[in-house]
Parts: structure tokens; C-alpha cells; sequence
């Protein structure tokens, strides 16, 4: 898989949530698409990653 | 006193300035900014003097003093709602805009009704999971609508590391993606300025370049 351009190693079964986890991500800080369309905040538990994912991560900091 | 300035007067000068074909789109041109800080006011009044017809400013907060190092606003605000400040302002540029204002807290469920008429929308928030909010909510609910949102520009210094780019569906980000008030870096006003300056611009394009 993709993840922001750069090629990710799959490794085994992995939902967004566990994958955002390990990568120290903050779900509340941040937009995922995945293969072009949003990913819904409440379906990140529930979406397996598939190998040939094209995933973008935004990601927000404070200030304005 | 001066005689007033008519409405043709202006358009006249925004057409010497830009010409006939771009400013007759700007005029036409509906964005709703969500934020009024050291972004959003920013952003207000450059697209004000752009002539960008009709402006929706949305904001929860008050001018108090500490806004005052970056914010396009005055001791002679201090306490006022930002979004009837800031339209006050912007109507001395040019009288003949059309401004909405919203004193609001932005929450997911006005998502659809606030922004259903605008052409763009503007993400100008400062804390960064009202900005996840307010992006997330976008794409998920309006996905046909354009976004503009900002993200680091907190510090001085390191003016070039401040970029545009299409992050994913039509959101554009501007801000250098990494420097925020969360690493104890300040907030100062050319850097803020200079982010505003790239939602702005990038606003610009989506108008006219359509």
C-alpha cells in the first residue's frame, strides 16, 4: 500500500484505527482518504486496510 | 464631507485593477469563512479588496487584547463579536459587499445549512481538532464543495516552508503542516499573515480558474 506517496509493507490484518495507532497518529487531528474518497471518522475501527490501499493523511496543528 | 464613493466608482477601480472578465466572477463569488483569528480575518479582508461579492463570517469568540498581535482588528473592538467587527471592517473597504455574519460555534450538524451556498469554504480555526472537525464533516457531507484550510504557521522565521498543495478530494492545505502553538511556539503575525495569504490566494484560483 500507499501511505501519503510513500510504499508501505502490509503486515498481516490491520484496521485504519490500529494502523493510526501504531504510527502515534491522534484520530481527532486528523483527515484519511483512502483511495480518493474520505474516510468517515466512525468506520476507521471498522475498515481493514487492503494491500493495494492508496491512503493520505492529514494531519492538523493548532494555530490561526 | 466627503462625497460618498458610489458603487459604480468601485467597480470601476476593481476593473482598472483587475480587469473586467476576472472581476465580474469575484463579484459573483460566494466564500463563507469559518474562523475569524489571526487566518480568517486575514483572509477577510484580502478577499475583500478583491471585491469577492458576497462573504460569510462565522465565529463563536469576542476581540480581546491578546488577538491584537496578529488579528485584523482594534482596541476600538475589544469585547465585540468578531464576526460584526470584522464586517464593520470590511465594509469601510467597500460598502457594497454583501457580508452574512454568524456569532457560532461550528459544530458537524450546521455543516450542511452554513455552507450550502458557498462556492468555497474557508477552514480558519486555531485548534487543531475544530479544524479535523470542520475538514472531515466537509468532505464527508459536501464533498462537491471546495476547501481551503490552513495548517502551521505558528513561529517566525522559515517564510518559504509555508506551501499549497491539494491534499486529497478538493480540500486544499496551506501552512507548513508541522509547526503549531502545541510545541510551544508563539503566534505571530506575518507568519500567520503569510499562511492567510496562501488560503486567500488559492481562493482566488478556485474562483476564477473555474
Amino acid at each position: 500500500m500507499f501511505v501519503n506517496g510513500e510504499q508501505v509493507h502490509l503486515e498481516g490484518e490491520q484496521s485504519m484505527t490500529s494502523f493510526l495507532e501504531a504510527r502515534n497518529y491522534l484520530k481527532d487531528r486528523i483527515a484519511v482518504e483512502v483511495n480518493g474518497a474520505i474516510l468517515p471518522k466512525k468506520e476507521y475501527d471498522n475498515y481493514m486496510i487492503k494491500q493495494d490501499d492508496k491512503i493520505e493523511i492529514v494531519c492538523f496543528v493548532g494555530g490561526g | 464631507m466627503k462625497e460618498k464613493v458610489t458603487k459604480e466608482q468601485i467597480q470601476e477601480a476593481l476593473i482598472v485593477r483587475h480587469t473586467k472578465v476576472v472581476q465580474e466572477k469575484l463579484n459573483q463569488a460566494r466564500v463563507a469563512i469559518a474562523g475569524l483569528g489571526g487566518l480568517g480575518s486575514n483572509v477577510a479582508f484580502f478577499l475583500a479588496r478583491a471585491g469577492v461579492g458576497h462573504l460569510h463570517l462565522i465565529d463563536f469568540d469576542r476581540v480581546d487584547l491578546t488577538n491584537l498581535n496578529r488579528q485584523q482588528y482594534s482596541i476600538r473592538h475589544l469585547n465585540r463579536p468578531k464576526p460584526e467587527a470584522l464586517k464593520e471592517e470590511l465594509l469601510e473597504i467597500n460598502p457594497y459587499l454583501d457580508i452574512q455574519t454568524d456569532f457560532l460555534k461550528i459544530q458537524r450538524e450546521h455543516i450542511q445549512e452554513l455552507f450550502q451556498d458557498a462556492d468555497v469554504i474557508c477552514e480558519a480555526f486555531d485548534q487543531p481538532d475544530q479544524k479535523a472537525m470542520l475538514v472531515n464533516g466537509v468532505l464527508e457531507l459536501l464533498p462537491e464543495k471546495k476547501m481551503v484550510s490552513g495548517s502551521g504557521m505558528a513561529g517566525y522565521g522559515n517564510s518559504n516552508a509555508i506551501q499549497t498543495r491539494k491534499a486529497m478530494g478538493n480540500l486544499y492545505l496551506c501552512g507548513d503542516e508541522t509547526t503549531g502553538i502545541e510545541t510551544g511556539k508563539c503566534l505571530m503575525a506575518p507568519r500567520v499573515a503569510i499562511c492567510a495569504a496562501h488560503e486567500a490566494n488559492q481562493i482566488l484560483e478556485l474562483i476564477l480558474d473555474e
